[in-house]
């Protein structure tokens, strides 16, 4: 079981030369999923063990951006899961609605999709011009992408689907100009969109929101980090807010738990205790 | 060592072993209900299942095998630790899987072998946390997920058993695992569902 122990040590050293070098803070992310992608970097960067990556990454700041491309999960779709957004349009928005401005959190946005999603539903409600849609990620180049709003044109079709799924009330096409190198998605959605470099892990609260999403997120961090997570949301969401997770995401094991109560228990939708 | 008898070799290693995974895809749902029939609530190890499902549908696998179980039966949760006398299927569209402290983490990576869950994802995981204190199971199936699964669990000393490729209803998926090396056992279902009866026989 040598080597097996040899890698637990390298994988330590090198998520704390990360940690030391450029204050990216993976020491509580899940380990069996780290592991894998850090098996998959080796790989893509022809190193042989953990520790010559670390080396890479120690002199070479633009290797460590790439890594970091490994390490972040940018697989997103628009709508995904679409009875999420038709349970938000059906049952939290004429809630926000009462709010003469909304603030929604989008944290670990990655690649910008629910972003996308979620400001074509607000406008579709009439909130959009009233709401300002905080979006965030530790990965730079993720926020790049989403600022730009230009997706595949291979993805469109499904995203179609789900947006229909998820309650839409116009056509699709309506929202983007399809270029040749993608579909382009109308300005007028992220005017009022914030885009920010934020880590759960190392960053405080920077808002009081009437909405959090974040999901497919924290399955990515141990309990520890969750619960600071959770208490960002917490501390951030105004009395009664809203807070959407992902599918198979859950307070359950949290010392948040009696804090928030199920709105949607199905959507893993809560609302702010 | 490669036939039906499960003698000597189980019994050295059987009152070590501290989980069970299993993997099926292509006819796993008749060879999981047949391996997993007499299995009681005082099933000594936790059970870790991965089958392939469409993505898109929601799986009612934990729900339609707890009305024919004794065992309890659940969907893994993210964070959960996992119990003995309880068999748990990976959800429908998220990898499974083990952390060092014996808990369950889902992951919304890229599918492998097109499958998400993976059945690679579990084993490799769970051989890296369990070591030789880990029994494989590979079934029935039409694509090759699962078999350097198999291969990381014999590897890392871990027990591995491979469904008889002439019993499975599709044998592609035993046939990789077994091309990639041999298993402690190839049995047919019968012999499957045996020897995890006998595994919570063993027990010191």
């Amino acid at each position: 079981m040598a080597p097996d122990r040899d890698i637990e040590i390298e994988l330590r050293l090198l998520i704390e030369a990360i940690y030391l070098k450029y204050n990216y803070d993976f020491r509580d992310y899940s380990g069996a999923s780290f592991k894998r992608r850090v098996r998959h970097a080796l790989q893509q960067f022809n190193c042989n063990t953990i520790t010559a990556l670390q080396e890479r990454i120690m002199h070479e700041p633009s290797a460590f951006m790439q890594l970091l491309q490994y390490l972040t999960i940018p697989v997103s779709e628009m709508f995904r899961d679409p009875s999420y957004y038709l349970a938000l349009r059906q049952q939290v928005v004429p809630l926000l609605k009462t709010y003469p401005s909304v603030k929604v959190w989008v944290a670990g946005c990655s690649t910008g999709e629910e972003v996308y999603s979620l400001a074509i539903l607000l406008k579709e409600e009439g909130l959009l011009e009233r709401s300002i849609i905080y979006a965030t990620d530790i990965n730079p180049r993720s926020l790049e992408k989403a600022e730009r709003g230009i997706f595949s044109l291979e993805n469109i079709r499904t995203y179609t689907e789900n947006y229909q799924k998820a309650g839409g009330q116009r056509a699709f096409s309506d929202y983007y100009t399809a270029a040749y190198e993608g579909a382009l998605f109308d300005k007028s959605l992220r005017e009022n969109v914030t885009f920010a470099d934020h880590s759960l892990a190392t960053d405080s609260v920077f808002s009081e929101t009437q909405l959090v999403s974040c999901r497919n997120v924290l399955i990515y961090f141990n309990k520890a980090l969750q619960d600071r997570a959770f208490g960002l949301f917490h501390e951030s969401l105004c009395h009664r807010g809203f807070l959407g997770l992902g599918s198979k995401e859950s307070l359950d094991f949290s010392s948040y738990a009696k804090r928030f109560e199920p709105l949607v228990k199905s959507e893993r939708i809560f609302r702010k205790a | 060592m490669n036939t039906g008898t499960l003698d000597s070799l189980l019994l050295s290693r059987a009152s070590a072993l501290e989980a069970v995974v299993i993997g099926a895809s292509a006819g796993g749902v008749q060879a999981l209900l047949q391996i997993f029939a007499g299995l009681g609530a005082d099933y000594r190890l936790p059970i870790v299942t991965v089958l392939h499902l469409p993505d898109d549908r929601r799986s009612q696998l934990a729900e339609v095998f707890q009305q024919r179980l004794g065992v309890r039966v659940k969907e893994a949760d993210d964070k959960e630790s996992l119990q003995g006398g309880t068999l748990y299927f990976a959800a429908s569209g998220y990898h499974l899987l083990i952390e060092n402290d014996r808990s369950f983490s889902l992951s919304r990576e890229e599918p492998l072998h097109f499958s998400r869950p993976s059945i690679d994802v579990l084993f490799e995981s769970a051989a890296d946390v369990y070591g030789p204190a880990l029994m494989g199971v590979l079934l029935t199936g039409a694509n090759e997920d699962g078999a350097q699964g198999i291969a990381t669990i014999k590897q890392l000393g871990g027990l591995t058993v491979v469904q008889d490729p002439a019993d499975a209803q599709v044998p592609t998926m035993p046939e990789a695992a077994l091309a990639l090396g041999p298993a402690d056992f190839v049995l047919p279902i019968p012999g499957i569902q045996a020897l995890l009866a006998e595994l919570n026989k063993s027990q010191c």
